[in-house]
């Protein structure tokens, strides 16, 4: 069954306490934060930073300037483009759905930094040796170390949520939760962003300013990115061992046709 | 300088390349250790830069290789023969070329060898990984064979027998990894520039670097003839890039119907940076050089080195507009490549050419395996 959070937009107080229990519990190291729209920071999530609240100003339908706050980290999908491109399996997709990192197997290509519709993972640039992909776990670690969600509990940034926008649970329940916020409340846009967003996300958020404003992704494909890597790569096969087998029977065939050819010239000199 | 049997001799030339090369693998190694910050560029936005560009050109244009072992050794197109040692050697080199400059890319350089062992193999720089390997390994047989008429004798007649079976897998290998390393950009399509985001991007990547591997299989030919006053005959090199020439109107056909049946056509001709980049691409890479390939100036060296120059840059362009140009509206512009991006680019250039220089006086790749074509 796998696990999501649904992210409530109009009950975040832009406190940032998920942003430091994350640093807390993932032993992330303190960064000189740069600051974006003099609120947010650090401007995007990076190689220390799993995960960074937004803190937008948005004009709403009536006219009224509002604040709104948007907690971003990896969208955790249920058909991960990282997963797919990763061509050393550092990157796996947990039976709860979610998308862990071993740096053990990285070789450090960043195949997943530029295949990522949410442009998530990032890189720890300055490491000379050991630069890790970084990117939010959902407090789940095979080693253990970090591991929350194999003890049964919920991820970090949950756990320090004072105004419950964010809420832990399974997918499915916490999708029929969403639809029926949204029924309930006109306040709401009708868009649960993840449903649908490359091919459906374990984390899901409502909103009741249009997404695009916060600067969500809005055109994200609805086709999962790997379903058209997986409609290639199947064809491999097909290539190697028919046209290697072509390719056997052609070499053999104009090899005997230049060698008859060749003996026909002999014998016609000869004559 | 001479050793054994084998000698190099010395200009002033080769000593520059020389001095390149030996520069350029002290940059390496301070690179390797240093990181890729600040040496590269990179960023978050622009995870992969001027190195990628480069090896997807250079895979590319290293397509000679397979493309004249097809024709050549598959096909036993006689005339064709006189020119496979020589493409197989640009294409080794080639892809030397690329593994070291892709070692030098990548974040983890000691743990290259992972996917080896854990095999991603849903992803398509899986296939890229293990096919350009086998066929780098493969194209080193082949070298092995030729290099044995000289040193190591006794090994030829070995390598000679296994022969038949060597270049059926040298010409089917690349089919793989020319197109995955199109498929690559499937898992950005839906952010790249519509010119570009197209399914098609595998098939067109196969055929681009089948269409331009005559076209560098003729450049050198050109160039190598002059250096070692070899010659082959323009007759053999106009059929050679007729070849290229029915490919490459394939191409066009088959590029101009995607972004049409896409219906983003009409972009190519908006005056936007994109739309002219497109523009450059298909008109001075392929249209043009589709001219001079079916008019009399295939005739003529300079019609030749005209056509062979065209292809290959816009072959080139091809594989920078799918990097870069067809990204950049969404990435942004915050990349350019370091000096230290350029200089590894350029430099990892001195030591194959070296490499080629010292082959071609010492082995017999300007010629061809007289014992298969002795009629």
């Amino acid at each position: 069954m796998a696990k999501g959070v649904l992210v409530d937009l109009t009950k975040c107080i832009g406190c940032k306490g998920c942003q430091t229990a994350c640093k807390q519990w993932n032993d992330l190291p303190a960064t000189i934060p740069d600051f974006d729209n003099n609120l947010t920071y650090p401007a995007d999530t990076d190689a220390y930073n799993y995960t960074t609240v937004l803190h937008r100003v948005v004009e709403k339908e009536d006219g009224q300037e509002t604040l709104r706050f948007a907690k971003r980290q990896c969208m955790h999908c249920q058909e991960p483009t990282c997963v797919t491109v990763c061509f050393s399996r550092a990157l796996v997709k947990s039976p709860e759905g979610a998308i862990v990192y071993d740096e053990e197997k990285c070789v450090g290509c960043r195949y997943c930094i530029i295949a990522c519709p949410f442009q998530v993972p990032k890189y720890e640039w300055n490491d000379a040796l050991k630069p890790v992909v970084s990117k939010c776990q959902f407090c789940f670690d095979p080693r253990g170390k970090h591991d929350r969600i194999g003890h049964g509990m919920e991820p970090a940034c949950v756990n320090a949520c004072p105004s419950r926008a964010l809420k832990f649970g399974d997918r499915d329940e916490l999708l029929k939760e969403a639809r029926q916020r949204i029924s309930s409340d006109s306040k709401y846009v009708n868009h649960i962003y993840g449903e649908k967003e490359a091919g459906g996300t374990n984390w899901l958020y409502i909103s009741d300013v249009p997404f695009e404003k916060l600067g969500f992704r809005t055109d994200v494909s609805q086709t999962p990115l790997p379903y058209y890597v997986h409609d290639y790569l199947k064809w491999t096969p097909t290539v190697f061992l028919g046209g290697g087998a072509l390719f056997a029977a052609l070499h053999f065939y104009t090899k005997r046709r230049n060698e008859v050819a060749r003996a026909v010239e002999k014998e016609e000199v000869a004559e | 300088m001479t050793i054994g049997k084998l000698n190099f001799k010395m200009t002033p030339a080769r000593k520059v390349l020389l001095f390149m090369a030996a520069l350029t693998l002290v940059l390496i190694v301070y690179r390797l250790v240093i990181g890729l910050r600040p040496f590269t560029n990179l960023n978050n936005d622009w995870p992969w830069g001027l190195w990628i560009a480069v090896d997807l050109s250079a895979v590319a244009l290293a397509g000679g290789g397979y493309s004249l072992t097809l024709m050549a050794h598959i096909l036993n197109i006689r005339k064709f023969k006189v020119v496979a040692r020589r493409a197989m050697l640009v294409s080794l080199l080639t892809y030397i070329f690329v593994l070291l400059v892709l070692f030098v890319e990548i974040g983890r350089w000691y743990n290259f060898w992972r996917p080896f062992v854990s095999w991603g193999h849903h992803s398509p720089l899986f296939e890229v990984f293990v096919c350009i390997s086998a066929y780098t390994l493969v194209q080193f047989v082949e070298f092995t064979e030729v290099a044995t008429e000289k040193v190591a004798t006794n090994w030829h007649k070995f390598l000679k027998k296994i022969m038949p079976v060597v270049v059926i897998i040298a010409a089917i290998l690349p089919f793989g990894h020319q197109a995955s390393l199109g498929a690559i950009y499937l898992a950005t399509i839906d952010r790249m520039h519509g010119l570009w985001a197209t399914t098609m991007i595998p098939w067109l990547f196969l055929i681009s670097s089948f269409f331009v591997g005559p076209a560098v299989v003729t450049l050198e030919t050109l160039a190598g003839g002059r250096i070692f006053n070899h010659k082959v005959s323009i007759d053999v090199l106009r059929s050679l890039i007729r070849v290229s020439g029915w490919l490459m109107i394939a191409y066009l056909v088959l590029k101009i119907g995607d972004v049409a049946s896409r219906g983003v056509l009409p972009q190519a001709f908006s005056g936007s940076f994109e739309g002219n980049m497109f523009l450059l691409e298909m008109v001075a890479g392929v249209i043009v050089p589709i001219v001079i390939c079916f008019s009399p100036l295939s005739n003529t060296k300079g019609g030749l080195a005209a056509f062979g120059l065209l292809t290959s840059a816009g072959v080139v362009l091809n594989r920078v507009n799918v990097v870069f140009t067809s990204l950049v509206d969404f990435l942004g512009n915050s990349y350019s490549p370091s000096w230290g991006e350029w200089a590894i680019s350029i430099g990892a250039l001195a030591i194959i050419a070296l490499a080629y220089l010292f082959i071609m006086e010492n082995f017999n790749f300007a010629g061809h395996d007289k014992h298969q074509t002795a009629s």
